[in-house]
């Protein structure tokens, strides 16, 4: 065993580990901090995988910034304990777990599997060392996938304006 | 540490997310639960793009991150519009869809 | 002869009709003009005609082009185009020539009706109908002709839509003629199918080659021609449809005059004289005579004992009709035309007159109420006795040579139709005189308050009148003189086959026979009719049985009419209709709300069903993809 065999058993136990805790706690509060465990351990996957600026944008965007806003509107809402419901009932809760654990069958049998014909698995396996610096990202971004960049800035903008007209309309019915 | 890995961990993560949008009644939980999946497709994401050697795979998270925090801010205003009108974000009192 | 003088002689009855038809709102307040636009594009086609006539009098060779590609397919065309040669021609002038007086006279008969431009829209129709229907140089645009002059008789014997009886009688033409329509039809197809074509000229070519004997044998023209044959047993009202022309007199007068006297009436004639080749070589002309002769002499019985004027000459045009089928189905061509041509003057003047009468008369069509009319109605009195003269066959007169002429050719093909024949032309100068002897004749049983303002009619009416009067007399004479050899059978020669009938007997003894035939029929109604009143007809059971019409209405609606009523009713609209139809529209609307109340309980309202769905749509497809492909 290695390091980064060691790192990627933790990493992803907690990862696993928080992920399901989210989908187990009754109260929000508790699954959103569950939720940021589980991105801080990915942040380490991240790392471990040579991709700092990811795993960087990662905690900064993700564990700060989105996760900030669930907080706020947990908090804003100010569930009671009593009221908030926790799983759904008997049935389709079976049902959902049998069709949780076939789709996980179907994504582990990809993973191991399918993808051995693919242009993935015939690339030179590369060591830990190889990483790519945000040199190399930014450069991709403002040449090849400029456009798609340019409309990320769209979909910001109609998501801002989205937000503020579903919060204005409230705002005038109080009036 | 060979991609299957990491492969296997991003399909366990995403499962998860899924049994959680099933299960769950909260709206909020919900939404974590969207965050959950769309996290464990950039690791995905990184983990070929590290196998084949080179950032596309890290531009795309960049784009998926971007359009998640687009995602949670349009979900959380109608989370809280849908608290304002019926006093509840349980899904299954939302239902007037019902036929 | 060019090709713009045929098309403006069409059109131009179509161009008064559109503007008749579609401004005749805004002529309303001036309604001459209206009457005289109807006339004056009928006076343009009538010059034409006669250009035409002269032309091809002149030895100008038969117009035969195509205008237009109509319709086109794999394996046919079927085009709009003209053939015009002699037969043609004639049929033209009396299209055209009696069109036009019976459009003047329409102007003085038709004053101060409420649908005047109306009608005159519909009398252009018509024209325009009929001409397209004998131009045609192919069957397709006879039968748009013939459809077209079925659609304006149907427009016009309900004219007065307002009158069930007239509503009523125009509806019981127009499917009565639907029969006859779909036996033409038929016809069509069967000669499309073996000719390929349905032009007259390839048509007529082929099937004189003797291949086509070899090929398809003579059964496909004796079926073909048949069915031809009942579209013209539908339109010239012959045994057993006929019942529809009679009732076709609620229309107004000169329409009975002009579509159910002179022309349209007679397309069958033409029809069957067009196709003259088909009927030589699949040898129907029998049959075709046999009916003739059978209506004719039928609707002849029936004439004896009515006393409505317009009925009496209706079923004299069925009679007349007759007598043109026996001269077509015996081969003799040329004479069944020119009795047509004949008839045309003779029995649109005496419709012209029935109509004058009613005029005078308020309307009264009862020969009952009449009686002394001759010295209030003087050249009213006269030009109808022209008329009763020569459809008589009166020595000299037109109906004389053309009568005349069938019955001579009859002879020659087979003896007992000239009989019966010979027996019609008696009974049809008993009942003509019958008419004249109790309208113009005896006293007056008019009463009082229609006596009081008896008028003979307005010049514009009564000038046709006298025009038609005149070629009523003389066209036979001048026409037919000479017998086989005459003006008209040397005109027409080119377009008939040659006549195989022998001429056998003197010519002069027929002459004589029939003269004295018709002469006789005059006495007998004079001696019958002239001194007495007319209510002592005799009341035997075979009179009564003539006065019904041998009860073939009641005959046709106890045996038909009120079969398909009753199976319309119970059958069709209480269990097919109500039932079946209904039952599935019904059916299918139950079925669809069931399925839909089942459906509906899928839509919980709650997201995690849909989601559950949706992933197990992809938990499926992604284990097709995987392990099944």
């Amino acid at each position: 065993m290695n390091p980064e065999q060691i790192l990627f058993i933790l990493f992803g136990a907690v990862a696993l580990i928080g992920a399901i805790a989210v989908i187990s706690f009754r109260h929000p509060i508790y699954s959103a901090l569950s939720l940021i465990v589980t991105f801080f351990a990915q942040a380490g996957l991240f790392v471990l995988l040579g991709a700092h600026f990811v795993a960087a944008a990662q905690v900064i965007v993700y564990a700060g910034a989105i996760m900030v806003l669930f907080l706020f509107v947990i908090m804003l809402l100010n569930l009671g304990t009593l009221s908030v419901k926790g799983m759904m009932s008997g049935k389709l809760k079976g049902l959902a777990i049998i069709l949780g654990i076939l789709f996980a069958a179907e994504g582990i049998y990809i993973a191991v599997n399918a993808l051995n014909d693919t242009a993935v698995a015939s690339a030179e396996p590369t060591t830990a060392a190889v990483t790519t610096t945000t040199y190399d990202i930014g450069e991709l971004l403002f040449s090849k996938y400029l456009l798609p960049f340019e409309v990320t800035s769209l979909i910001l903008l109609a998501a801002l304006i989205g937000v503020i007209v579903l919060v204005k309309r409230e705002g005038q019915e109080e009036n | 540490m060979a991609l299957e890995y990491y492969l296997v961990l991003s399909a366990l993560l995403f499962t998860t997310g899924v049994i959680g949008v099933l299960i769950r009644r909260n709206a909020i939980i919900i939404f974590m639960c969207i965050e959950l999946m769309l996290n464990a497709a950039n690791l995905a994401f990184v983990a070929i793009s590290r196998s084949l050697g080179e950032a596309t795979g890290q531009v795309f998270v960049f784009f998926v991150m971007t359009v998640a925090a687009a995602e949670v801010a349009i979900g959380l205003a109608i989370i809280v519009s849908v608290f304002k009108h019926q006093q509840t974000i349980n899904v299954d009192e939302v239902n007037s869809l019902k036929g | 002869m060019s090709k713009e003088l045929i098309v403006v002689l069409l059109v131009a009855p179509l161009v008064g009709f559109l503007i008749n038809g579609l401004f005749g709102k805004w002529l309303k307040g001036s309604e001459k003009l209206s009457g005289w636009i109807g006339t004056l594009v009928v006076l343009v086609s009538l010059v034409c005609s006669i250009i035409v006539f002269a032309s091809l009098h002149g030895g100008a060779a038969p117009f035969d082009e195509t205008l237009y590609e109509w319709i086109t397919g794999e394996g046919f065309a079927f085009n709009i185009g003209f053939h015009v040669d002699a037969l043609t021609a004639v049929m033209l002038l009396v299209i055209t020539g009696v069109g036009f007086l019976i459009h003047v006279y329409s102007i003085g008969y038709m004053h101060g009706d409420e649908g005047y431009t109306r009608y005159f829209a519909y009398l252009n129709l018509f024209v325009f109908a009929m001409l397209i229907l004998v131009l045609g140089n192919n069957y397709l645009m006879m039968f748009v002709g013939w459809e077209g002059v079925g659609l304006c008789s149907y427009l016009l014997i309900g004219f007065w839509y307002d009158k069930q009886s007239a509503t009523d009688a125009g509806k019981k033409a127009f499917i009565v003629n639907r029969i006859g329509d779909f036996g033409f039809l038929l016809g069509m197809f069967t000669l499309f199918a073996a000719f390929g074509t349905l032009d007259f000229g390839t048509m007529f070519d082929a099937a004189e080659a003797d291949n086509f004997q070899k090929v398809f044998g003579a059964s496909t023209l004796v079926i073909a021609t048949l069915l031809l044959f009942v579209g013209a047993i539908g339109k010239s009202a012959q045994i057993p449809l006929y019942v529809w022309l009679p009732d076709a007199m609620e229309g107004p007068t000169p329409v009975s005059a002009l579509i159910h006297a002179a022309t349209m009436v007679t397309a069958g004639v033409y029809m069957i004289a067009r196709s003259a080749v088909l009927y030589e070589i699949a040898h129907t002309g029998q049959v075709v005579a046999w009916i003739g002769v059978l209506t004719a002499f039928f609707a002849a019985t029936i004439a004896l004992t009515q006393n409505d004027i317009k009925r009496i000459l209706a079923y004299s045009t069925v009679s007349q009709l007759g007598y043109m089928f026996v001269g077509v189905g015996v081969g003799a061509y040329a004479s069944g035309v020119f009795h047509l041509v004949t008839h045309a003057f003779f029995k649109g003047l005496m419709f012209l007159t029935a109509g004058s009468v009613m005029h005078a008369m308020a309307n009264e069509l009862d020969m009952r109420k009449m009686g002394g009319l001759k010295s209030k109605m003087p050249i009213t009195h006269l030009t109808f006795l022209v008329g009763a003269l020569a459809i008589a066959g009166f020595p000299f007169l037109s109906g004389f040579w053309s009568k005349d002429e069938i019955l001579h050719s009859a002879w020659g093909s087979n003896p007992l139709i000239y009989g019966i024949g010979l027996v019609t032309a008696f009974l049809t100068a008993f009942y003509m005189f019958r008419l004249i002897f109790v309208t113009f004749y005896g006293e007056s049983r008019v009463e009082p308050e229609v006596a009081s303002h008896l008028h003979e009619s307005p010049p514009v009416m009564w000038v046709p009148l006298a025009i038609l009067a005149i070629p009523s007399a003389l066209i036979g004479l001048l026409l037919g003189w000479g017998g086989h050899e005459s003006w008209f059978h040397e005109f027409t020669k080119n377009v008939f086959p040659e006549a195989h009938h022998d001429a056998s007997g003197n010519v002069l003894v027929f002459m004589a026979i029939s003269s004295v035939v018709g002469l006789a029929g005059i006495a007998f109604a004079w001696r019958r009719y002239s001194k007495r009143a007319p209510s002592d007809e005799p009341t035997g059971t075979f009179h009564g049985l003539l006065a019904n019409k041998y009860y073939v209405d009641e005959v046709y609606n106890a045996l038909i009419v009120q079969p398909v009523k009753n199976g319309s009713h119970f059958l069709l609209w209480k269990l097919v209709d109500n039932g079946v139809i209904d039952g599935i529209v019904n059916g299918v609307a139950a079925l669809i709300r069931f399925i839909g109340g089942l459906l509906r309980r899928l839509q919980t309202g709650l997201v995690q069903a849909y989601i559950i769905s949706m992933v197990l749509g992809i938990v499926l497809f992604l284990a097709y993809y995987l392990f099944f492909t």
